[in-house]
């Protein structure tokens, strides 16, 4: 797995899946749809994005198409460095 | 009315378009008492279909439209609808989940997108065709179903609250006479129409001429889009739970618009956390702020104006106030007798805005009332409250195991059946904590069957595909025992311990 998707799923497992298995949370489980985030979590997912990544997502970007698996945030991720 | 990004609509062309919808209902036989479903996301379209309906002499039955399709065709058989008006898009799911429940109510049908309102073209093109008489609006009586309101049940399914005209029409005109609207309004549309915000939200500006600006599901939960578009629609009165004005002073970079059209505020569904209120008062001090308190069976039975501004240190949340001047209310004991001021009891309440009970489950509507000693029954909210020397009610907790979490009312109960359905769970305790951020966050305690290993993320998904998402638990554990009580029942007060 890339460095950035690491770092989005250590963030996402430590946030909001304490007591996960790591090795279940893959590239394509659903996040938005499997119920793991939902609008106060994608805001502070998006939060931590923006920090850690130096980049901006605007409020349309913060939904199921851009957001909805770690292979989907990676795209965005890499779209804006 | 506005819809935002997606047009708007005069109250002539409501009018007409509600008429035309009537003259199909009625077209097809329906008559007063029947219920008409509408599986819609909030917009013109399902504002048309309310009116349309309600002139046609039936109860509206509105479901979330992101919930799972298996629990609207639950809603929808077990108040026997006849028809449901629904966007395509849900339209086949819905279709089987019915057929699988045994029910066939007629389904209207209409597009996903384009051209708002597109039931328009639906009622036009049944018009053309069947060339459909004008017909008249019933005239309700004030006994008649206005509305049927589904919330969670503890048994696990969904229960409807019946609303009778009588409910409604009290509460509106209290509401008008406390926070006086007039034409020149523009009141905000936030909460979703299966909620019972909704009946002010839509219902007193149109009672008064005002407008209303409709707000989609997916702007109304993102602080950031939602805090341009009140200043840009210049809303005068802005009603929503607690939880996305407290995002809104959080996130919503308040201080970079202009809010100068804004005169109330109004707020309801949860306990707002000082913390977060007291934000937003400093951010926007001009409007007055209200938090009014009731749940579905009377829609709001208290409310209480928050003082400005807001002491620093206070922490305690503001009392729910006093009792609207439409109904009567009353603290009891545990067996139904009035409390002294002061002491802690049971808030129960009566008078027209209450309902008559449940849709088909008469044993829950026996214990959701209470006779006094001269036999008048008062509706029990299970909410445990004291009267404070001012007056005001102040909320306290509840007597049983509902919780309220983003506005929305949670029967810990319906998650735990929910959970019990899945093939590896052998036991299940699901708890509320208090969450500085979240208000509420849901945990639930889950015991395997036999060996079987459990994953936080397939009960996550499986609970989503089950439950709206507001109800799939927050935080798993899955200790190898949960703690039982002497009665070998679920022991709730050591599993808030572990």
């Amino acid at each position: 797995m890339s460095d950035v998707k690491e770092q989005v799923k250590r963030f996402i497992l430590e946030e909001f899946l304490p007591g996960a298995e790591p090795e279940e949370l893959t590239e394509t489980t659903p996040l938005i749809a499997g119920g793991i985030l939902d609008s106060l979590a994608t805001m502070k997912l998006v939060t931590f994005i923006e920090t850690t990544f130096g980049i901006k997502i605007e409020a349309h970007e913060a939904d199921e198409d851009k957001l909805g698996t770690l292979r989907d945030i990676e795209r965005l991720i890499q779209s804006k460095r | 009315m506005i819809d935002p990004g997606h047009g708007e609509i005069s109250y002539a062309e409501l009018d007409r378009l509600s008429g035309l919808l009537r003259d199909y209902l009625h077209h097809t036989g329906v008559v007063a008492g029947d219920r008409i479903g509408f599986f819609l996301p909030k917009s013109i379209d399902s504002v048309v279909s309310i009116y349309g309906i309600l002139k046609a002499g039936a109860a509206y039955v509105p479901v979330d439209p992101g919930a799972p399709a298996a629990r609207n065709a639950f809603i929808f058989a077990n108040c026997g609808v006849r028809a449901v008006i629904v966007q395509q898009r849900f339209a086949e799911t819905l279709h089987a989940e019915l057929k699988e429940q045994g029910a066939a109510p007629e389904l209207i049908i209409v597009a996903d997108s384009g051209e708002a309102p597109a039931l328009r073209n639906v009622l036009e093109g049944l018009r053309t065709q069947m060339g459909l008489a004008v017909s008249a609006t019933h005239h309700s009586n004030p006994d008649d179903l206005a509305y049927i309101l589904y919330t969670s049940g503890s048994t696990g399914k969904p229960k409807g609250v019946m609303l009778t005209q009588r409910n409604a029409l009290s509460f509106l005109d209290w509401c008008s006479e406390t926070f006086q609207l007039t034409e020149q309004d523009r009141c905000s549309s936030h909460a979703p129409l299966h909620f019972d915000l909704s009946i002010l939200d839509i219902h007193l500006p149109i009672k008064h001429g005002a407008a209303v600006v409709l707000i989609d599901e997916k702007t109304g939960k993102d602080a950031a889009r939602l805090a341009p578009l009140i200043a840009g629609q210049r809303i005068t009165t802005w009603y929503s739970a607690p939880s996305i004005l407290a995002l809104l002073a959080q996130y919503g970079g308040l201080g970079q618009h202009d809010y100068s059209a804004l005169r109330q505020i109004l707020f309801a569904g949860e306990v707002f956390p000082v913390k977060h209120l007291r934000t937003l008062q400093q951010l926007l001090p001009r409007p007055r702020y209200y938090n009014l308190y009731g749940p579905t069976e009377t829609n709001v039975c208290t409310y209480h104006e928050i003082p400005k501004p807001i002491p620093e240190q206070r922490t305690q949340p503001y009392p729910i106030g006093r009792c609207c001047s439409h109904l009567e209310c009353r603290v009891v004991d545990e067996h139904g007798m009035p409390v002294a001021q002061g002491a802690e009891g049971e808030l129960v309440v009566r008078g027209p805005g209450v309902t008559q009970g449940y849709w088909s489950l008469p044993e829950q509507n026996a214990k959701a009332f209470l006779a006094d000693t001269q036999g008048d029954l008062w509706y029990r909210t299970g909410d445990l409250v004291i009267e404070d020397n001012d007056g005001n009610y102040v909320y306290l907790g509840r007597r049983d195991r509902m919780v309220k979490k983003r506005g929305y009312r949670i029967e810990l109960g319906e998650i735990e059946s929910c959970l019990y359905q899945h093939s590896d769970v052998e036991e299940v305790g699901v708890i509320a904590i208090p969450d500085e951020d979240y208000g509420v966050r849901i945990k639930a305690f889950v015991g395997a069957r036999g060996e079987k290993r459990l994953s936080v993320i397939a009960l996550k998904a499986f609970c989503a595909e089950r439950l709206p998402n507001y109800m799939v638990p927050d935080l798993f554990v899955f200790p190898p025992r949960l703690p039982r009580t002497s009665t070998d029942k679920i022991d709730y007060q050591a599993l808030k311990a572990l």
